[in-house]
């Protein structure tokens, strides 16, 4: 055919690609079979990954702002939290150490956080001191709701200067 | 006595229950005592014959038909300890005490569980090291070892989510722990993190998963590749079997 002499390359790459039924089907059938497994691993980890958690809710009412002395930390055994009042105002930071998730305690007579498991010890704004420990404890959103007690979020982290002030 | 115990015994053979069970006929001539062993499910596994050099103390310490042994102790008592224990928090607390104090035996058990599983560990850490010292993981012998290291795997994992069960402060914090030293695994480590726990916290769901993973998931696949190495070893002409040169000679 005058096509093949005037594209000789593509006729011999056409030609190449020659594929008989059976094999096109075996490999039609494998792919399906492929994206179908590929489904169903993705369906297996969606399975396992819960939805629904039965756990205490992140969102807690730490009570009237007047309960806390100034320049105190009070730790909240529940939720594992430290709230500490300044002079300047309110701050809340995680008790849990940051180190490998011990939870840590206060220690007024030292004035600082320590963690009983590896040594990690913390000032009370969640700065490290010394220890295995990298990151600094994180501290929450807190802030005022509308009748007046304090309310902190676990799962915003603001930054280490944000304090409320009340 | 003897004798009419013999008697007894002949006459229980001729009957046809007897026969029914055990086709092959009496196992007194080369064919049948073969036949005993080929034709026989549990039986079967085993080889028509070893070298007698490999039943010796001093071929490798059997360390690992110990392993093997140790292993079916802890499915054993384990089992045992399933008809006691709930993996629900905190009731499985209380569960070990109960089966502490209150089980009659139970302690016993326990414990046999417990140390049974430490001994294990040390045991596969120490048959793996004699295996290396003796050249065991050389050609053909190289995917063998890969199993073997699957198997190690499978054993810490198994003592790993065992050591959760009994829900005290040992166990609790560990679990924290090590699950935290997962999170900081690059890009995937919190979701594993979140997968492993069941939440974000080490609770309840974590309690059950761990319970599953230890009681159901892992033992299954710890007796499939234990079939598997043990094929490898027997296929390959059991112990003391000289190694080969690169290529497949002796």
């Amino acid at each position: 055919m005058s096509d093949d002499k005037a594209n000789p390359a593509q006729a011999n790459a056409d030609a190449k690609r020659e594929v008989s039924r059976k094999d096109f089907l075996n490999e039609i059938t494998l792919g399906a079979l492929g994206v179908a497994g590929l489904g169903g691993a993705a369906l297996t980890y969606q399975f396992f990954s819960p939805k629904v958690l039965f756990e205490l809710p992140t969102t807690f009412r730490a009570g009237n702002p007047d309960l806390y002395p100034v320049n105190s930390v009070t730790f909240l055994q529940d939720q594992q939290v430290y709230i500490v009042r300044t002079a300047a105002g309110f701050y809340a930071v995680s008790a849990v150490c940051t180190h490998l998730g011990c939870i840590t305690q206060w220690k007024p007579e030292a004035n600082m956080i320590a963690c009983p498991c590896h040594g990690s010890k913390f000032q009370p704004n969640g700065k490290k001191i010394d220890g295995p420990a990298t990151p600094p404890l994180p501290h929450y959103a807190i802030n005022l709701t509308a009748d007046g007690e304090l309310q902190v979020d676990k799962l915003q982290i603001t930054k280490a200067d944000q304090v409320l002030k009340v | 006595m003897g004798t009419s115990f013999n008697t007894a015994l002949e006459s229980l053979r001729t009957t046809r229950v007897w026969k029914s069970i055990f086709r092959r006929g009496p196992a007194i001539t080369n064919r049948t005592r073969s036949l005993a062993v080929f034709g026989n499910l549990f039986l079967h596994w085993l080889p028509v014959k070893v070298r007698e050099k490999s039943l010796r103390v001093r071929a490798a310490y059997y360390l690992g038909s110990l392993s093997l042994l140790l292993f079916i102790t802890l499915v054993v008592t384990g089992v045992l300890l399933m008809f006691y224990y709930h993996p629900a928090t905190p009731k499985a607390y209380y569960d070990m005490k109960d089966l502490r104090f209150v089980v009659s035996n139970g302690v016993f058990v326990r414990n046999v569980h417990r140390v049974g599983a430490h001994l294990l560990v040390l045991l596969v850490f120490w048959h793996m090291f004699h295996v290396f010292y003796r050249g065991g993981y050389k050609p053909p012998h190289e995917f063998n070892w890969v199993v073997g290291i699957i198997l190690l795997l499978l054993t810490l994992f198994l003592s790993y989510t065992g050591y959760l069960l009994p829900w005290d402060q040992l166990a609790f914090w560990a679990v924290t722990v090590g699950t935290n030293i997962i999170s900081a695994a690059p890009v995937i480590g919190s979701e594993v993190r979140f997968v492993a726990l069941g939440g974000h916290i080490v609770g309840e769901n974590t309690l059950l998963r761990f319970y599953v993973l230890h009681v159901v998931i892992l033992p299954l696949l710890a007796f499939l590749f234990i079939g598997v190495h043990l094929w490898r070893v027997r296929k390959d002409g059991g112990l003391t079997v000289g190694s080969k040169d690169d290529d497949g000679q002796n």
